[in-house]
């Protein structure tokens, strides 16, 4: 219930920021919403030197199209998704934004920094996943971009180097017209997800152009199940297509058996979640 | 150990407090500034009953370090009601029978409040919705959402 | 002359808004945590993370160089204080802070006091302890097993793991029953672990005044007076010089009635540093250390005739009490009332055997709107007459209709020796089917199996003993369970009521008041009524097992009826007549033989202090101690629909009809809010709520992430009705009501879900009924249990 002692800067720039990261290493973590990092340093299951809250850098609250892609800023807030009028083009985003935790904490928490703290229950590395997104990390010496697929590197993990900050996550603009759907097995609302399913298309008629199918809470981290996604392109979502691409995503899947139920459960939420999330697709045979 | 001066308008006054970085913005409310109507319910952030407005949002506020409303607005139950009249949706509360031992009442006010700014006219569906990240025991929620379409109804316009 | 209307004054069946409301709704409740007292310090405890291990060393020496830490309490200082142990309201005895070994993951262990709470938690964080893990029993059956570990090695002669042995019933005569049954209907399950876990967790402010020598605790108890008893006991303090005080408490459901370690460590860190210190827990200890509901093992059988007669019930039930026997229960009955099972249907004879166990887990057992463990009997008594109604191929509210006491049996004697005495057993039923639309809804569910849908109807009736208890069979600690009230009238007619109750959301400052009201005429606004004070209020046996009404309220009544009886001597003064002319309507007395000419109640107070007859002592205050006669049998018919998904295992409730039947309802919408808040938890503990433990005895449930509430998103919409048979033995006809729905509701959840599974032969998924439960169930056409060690 209380945390353990932290220094605390509120930088006002970037620039300060990767200032303070670039002394501090690694006994400094980036506070952006703080609805997992706060909650995990009042059980003392972390305790940094030193909080960089980043909530007063301006211009991070973003999310629109730059570059071919749909820049979320990493002070977009779930609930700026949820409510957003801007994601025609990206069905799943707005699929997954209002199951996110709960309302309130809708309100502070953040895209980029769910993806960062790599919670394997966490939905929004699945939606980046099933996108072919990516993150933006900047540094002193600039920005690179690393692929969604990359930058997971396991359980609360991710592959930022010592001294950056996630700035943004993109994702492309699709060239198809896009179908998503998020589905998430939780007990209530708040819960994490025993399973959660997302997956996106980009359709060009009724043809499959490409497709991307990611699994939460089901593994180590989110999977993509791409030997589904496979059989997928270039289909007509034929019944017989989509109980391979069903039956592949579960076979992806590396669920444990817990308190949340069996693998083979799991396994056949996987299944019947990509089953119905395709099955509802508008050109769905 | 190092304090951090907070200067932060809760309920339309700007107070000012020494605080360690480490304080949670409900303990900087209830014992810093003696606002104990918001409480605290829980240690991992689900149920909801230290609600409070931050700049007109509801944020949990045993999940934000009280350093991070420096320059900020915070509003809690204690400033629902101006001077002697209350707001509709404490009013609604009352009417409505939409608390019994009042421990979650002052959060579950704040998400009502908000949900009737953004959304003047909800369904039954939109209130249990905007409420589900506030934890309840007592009620069965049933009388919660009668109590905020009862404050809808009465916060509406009256017909010219 | 003017008649009163009962309900304009707030008198009996008014829905009167509530009197607590003004503050609560302003956020100006006072609560535990909101009291603050001069040079008050903070404690924070530390505990075991273990659940069963020798403790071979503490070292507190770093906690104490911590500035700000004023006190470092272990279980060998507590010892030399003769403090390490305590009696429980069980007559057991339980660890304050461990000293040999600890017994649960969250035992209390040492405990830090500070001028922060921030820093006593740093203060635990640096104590060091070295923990010699033991084997952990997270189940009776590992309890009671010949080779297991004993875990009472504490205590002189405890050679094994079993807490108590109870037996009820006649075992003879159920067995000659049980052969001739033309059916045997067989059901085991496991009720399994919950958590009343109200959203306040528990807590006390403890200040020992050095230079009075007098002890006052603010604290979160639903039972004030027996908590200064039990202070008196184990602190060893005349119980004139201690003082509790239950302020306002966000929530009980039984979870404030035991005494806490906790509270002992607060008071006895107020007597040493000579200050006040104020102890408020997390819901993590909470959960994981409080007392915790319900976990009980049942085997059973009904005996059955082919034409649906019941003809005898036996069952065995097995309860798993943690590892320190702490039940606040009325102390003849090891395992509360669980032999009230089946009171609502005519069954000759039964017999029944329970035996406790001590495992390593939390103590506790009785709690959670359980009316003393009648939550599980109920539970079992509703699942094993759908079992046997499933058995005879018969319909499941046929079964009842045919079993259930008729109107005209009462007084009825059940087998285990209880009383029931009014009720409208069928005509409940009856409304709760066609509210339901029952006819309609089984051929709804059969079109939409066609379809491959599975939809399910469940039904729960029961009849409950609430307002424990008459003196003759019941006391808590040697203390029988009466309960009082003492009513003072002012001269200007208003009044001020106290009572030995202590109201935790049940909203006795608004429904006392309608009692006065409907005894005496004075507007239900002029009575203030207070509570929870043991300085000033009368001695009582506090709130829990829905005994308020029942017995509280009956005080109430009484010594109403005593004013009044003085007020008739006062007005008969003031008419000039004699008392034999004197007749009383509502806030009046008036002269029968001239109505015209009368006298209102407030001027008979008026008169108590200004103008009394010769020969009468002044005043107007009385007060009334209620033995009750009897219990009250509020009846209850639950109904609930459902859809359930095949493919997840996620099943949805469509509507759920509750017909109840309290008796006289002093205040509707108020028991209306009891009504539904009993379905939530009813709700909640059939589909998403319980606490487990895996094989080492870690906890799993001990915060709200991982114990499940619902939310108003889950929660599905109640429909209520109701029927009144007024209690011939209350003053008022009332019955309690706090309880019913949690006792029955249960049942009907269950049911439901299962009657959507009928097809696969599953007779039993243990609660709750999960999504990964329900689809095993579905695909494996086997049972389901749920009793831990839980898979990992």
């Amino acid at each position: 219930m209380y945390p353990a002692r932290f220094r605390y800067e509120a930088p006002t720039s970037l620039d300060a920021a990767l200032g303070l990261l670039r002394t501090y290493g690694d006994e400094a973590k980036v506070l952006a919403g703080g609805q997992s990092l706060v909650p995990m340093m009042k059980l003392r299951f972390a305790t940094p030197e030193l909080l960089v809250d980043i909530n007063g850098l301006p211009d991070l609250g973003y999310h629109e199209v730059h570059d071919g892609a749909l820049e979320v800023g990493a002070l977009c807030r779930h609930v700026d998704l949820e409510y957003s009028a801007s994601l025609d083009l990206w069905p799943l985003v707005a699929s997954a934004a209002p199951l996110i935790a709960d309302p309130i904490v809708r309100n502070r928490g953040t895209l980029v920094g769910s993806v960062c703290h790599a919670d394997p229950q966490g939905d929004w590395a699945s939606v980046l996943l099933a996108l072919d997104g990516s993150i933006v990390a900047a540094s002193p010496t600039g920005r690179r971009v690393v692929p969604a697929t990359e930058f997971v590197t396991g359980p609360f993990q991710n592959a930022l180097l010592p001294g950056e900050i996630a700035v943004a996550a993109r994702l492309p603009v699709p060239t198809g017209t896009p179908y998503g759907r998020y589905l998430k097995l939780e007990r209530r609302v708040g819960d994490f997800a025993t399973v959660g399913v997302a997956v996106a298309l980009e359709l060009a008629g009724s043809t499959v152009m490409s497709a991307g199918i990611a699994l939460t809470g089901v593994g180590a981290n989110n999977i993509k199940a791409i030997a589904a996604e496979q059989v997928l392109a270039g289909s007509a979502l034929e019944p017989d297509v989509v109980e391979e691409a069903a039956r592949l995503a579960a076979e992806a899947a590396q669920p444990r058996t817990d308190h949340r139920g069996s693998a083979d459960y799991k396994r056949h939420v996987v299944r019947t979640f990509v089953t119905r999330a395709l099955e509802r697709t508008p050109v769905a045979v | 150990m190092e304090k951090r001066s907070v200067t932060v308008t809760v309920n339309g006054t700007v107070r000012t407090a020494e605080v360690e970085p480490r304080l949670l913005l409900a303990h900087l409310l209830r014992q810093g500034l003696g606002l104990t109507g918001t409480h605290i319910g829980c240690d991992t952030t689900n149920c909801g009953a230290c609600t409070v407005l931050v700049d007109g949002t509801p944020v949990k506020s045993c999940t934000m370090l009280a350093v991070q409303t420096d320059g900020h607005e915070v509003r809690t139950v204690e400033g629902m009601a101006q001077a002697s009249e209350l707001h509709p949706v404490q009013e609604g509360f009352r009417e409505e029978h939409g608390l019994q031992c009042g421990f979650c009442t002052p959060g579950m006010m704040m998400s009502a409040m908000a949900l009737l700014q953004r959304n003047p006219d909800p369904s039954e569906e939109e209130v249990r919705w905007a409420l589900s990240g506030n934890l309840c025991r007592c009620t069965g929620y049933q009388n919660i959402v009668k109590a905020v379409l009862w404050a809808a109804a009465k916060m509406k316009p009256a017909e010219v | 002359m003017t008649q009163l209307d009962e309900v304009r004054i707030g008198g009996l069946g008014a829905s009167r808004k509530r009197v607590e409301d003004a503050r609560f709704i302003r956020g100006r409740g006072n609560y535990v945590d909101d009291i603050v007292l001069p040079g008050m310090l903070h404690m924070e405890i530390l505990r075991s993370p273990v659940a069963h291990a020798r403790i071979k060393s503490i070292d507190t020496s770093k906690a104490w160089e911590i500035p700000g830490v004023r006190l470092v309490l272990t279980g060998e200082m507590a010892a030399q204080r003769n403090l390490a142990w305590m009696p429980t309201l069980s007559y057991d005895t339980q660890a304050v802070l461990a000293t040999d070994k600890v017994r649960f993951q969250g035992q209390e262990v040492a405990c830090v006091v500070a001028d922060d709470p921030y820093i006593a938690k740093d203060g635990c964080e640096a104590i060091v302890v070295e923990y010699e893990p033991l084997p952990a029993i997270v189940n009776p059956r590992q309890a009671l097993a010949a080779d297991a570990p004993v875990i009472r090695d504490d205590k002189e002669g405890q050679t094994d793991n079993t807490c108590y042995s109870w037996e009820v019933g006649d075992k003879a005569a159920t067995d000659r029953a049980f052969e001739q049954a033309d059916v045997i209907s067989r059901l085991s399950l496991h009720y399994p672990r919950s958590h009343p876990s109200p959203i306040e967790n528990c807590g006390a402010v403890a200040s020992f005044d050095p230079a009075t020598e007098k002890l006052t605790v603010y604290m979160t108890t639903q039972a004030p007076h027996i908590i200064r008893a039990a202070v008196a006991l184990v602190a060893e303090l005349p119980e004139h010089m201690i003082r509790i005080v239950s302020p306002d408490i966000g929530g009980g459901f039984g979870n404030k009635v035991p005494v806490y370690p906790g509270y002992v460590c607060a008071i006895l860190c107020s007597i040493l540093l000579g200050t006040p210190v104020k102890w408020i827990e997390d819901k993590s200890g909470n959960l994981i250390s409080t007392g915790f509901a319900r976990d009980m093992y049942f085997d059973g059988e009904l005996a059955l005739r082919k034409d649906g007669r019941i003809l005898g019930v036996r069952f065995h039930a097995d309860t798993d009490q943690g590892a320190f026997f702490s039940d606040a229960q009325p102390s003849k009955f090891k395992i509360g009332l669980v032999h009230s099972a089946f009171a609502c249907y005519d069954v000759p004879v039964g017999h029944i055997t329970a035996r406790g166990a001590y495992t390593n887990k939390a103590p506790g057992g009785v709690a959670y709107r359980c009316s003393f463990r009648v939550t599980e009997a109920m539970f079992f008594q509703e699942r094993l007459v759908a079992a046997a109604a499933a058995d005879l191929g018969m319909d499941p509210a046929e079964f009842r209709r045919i079993n259930l006491v008729r109107d005209e049996q009462f007084p009825y004697r059940t087998p285990f020796g209880f009383l029931t005495d009014s009720g409208q057993y069928q005509r409940c039923l009856s409304l709760g089917l066609a509210a339901i639309g029952y006819e309609q809804f089984l051929r709804d569910k059969e079109e939409a199996a066609k379809n491959g849908r599975r939809l399910g109807i469940g039904i729960s009736t029961m009849t409950e003993p609430l307002g424990a208890g008459n003196s003759r069979e019941y006391d808590i600690l040697g203390i029988k369970m009466f309960d009082s009230a003492e009513l003072r009238v002012h001269p200007t007619g208003k009044a001020i009521l106290r009572t030995g109750a202590k109201t935790q959301g049940q909203g006795h400052e608004t429904t006392w008041a309608q009692i006065v009201a409907h005894e005496l005429g004075i507007p239900a606004a002029d009575v203030i009524v207070e509570e929870g004070d043991t300085d000033t209020a009368p001695f009582g046996m506090g709130t829990y097992a829905s005994r308020s009404t029942p017995v509280a309220g009956a005080a109430v009544a009484m010594v109403a009826r005593k004013i009044r009886a003085k007020a008739r001597k006062l007005a008969a003064h003031l008419l000039e007549v004699s008392e034999e002319d004197v007749e009383w309507e509502l806030g009046r007395f008036y002269v029968r033989s001239a109505p015209a000419r009368g006298v209102s109640i407030q001027e008979c107070a008026a008169a108590a202090y200004g103008n009394m007859p010769d020969g009468m002592e002044p005043g107007l205050e009385n007060n009334a101690y209620y033995d009750p006669p009897n219990l009250t049998w509020p009846f209850a018919c639950y109904l609930v629909t459902v859809e359930v998904d095949p493919e997840t295992g996620v099943w949805d409730v469509l509507r759920t009809v509750a017909v109840d039947d309290c008796g006289v309802r002093i205040n509707p919408m108020i028991v209306e809010g009891q009504i539904m808040g009993g379905l939530t938890e009813a709700y909640a503990m059939s589909n998403m709520q319980f606490i487990t433990f895996d094989a080492d005895g870690n906890c799993v449930g001990s915060n709200y992430m991982d114990y499940l509430l619902p939310t108003a998103w889950e929660t599905p919409g109640f429909e209520l009705h109701e029927v009144v048979t007024p209690c011939p033995h209350h003053p008022l006809g009332a019955k309690g009501v706090g309880e019913c729905a949690a006792v029955g509701g249960p049942a009907a959840f269950v049911n439901a879900v299962l009657d959507a599974l009928s097809d696969t032969g599953v007779r039993n998924i243990d609660m709750p009924l999960l999504p990964d439960r329900v689809w095993e169930a579905i695909n494996t056409g086997q049972d389901v249990s749920g009793a831990p060690p839980v898979r990992s």
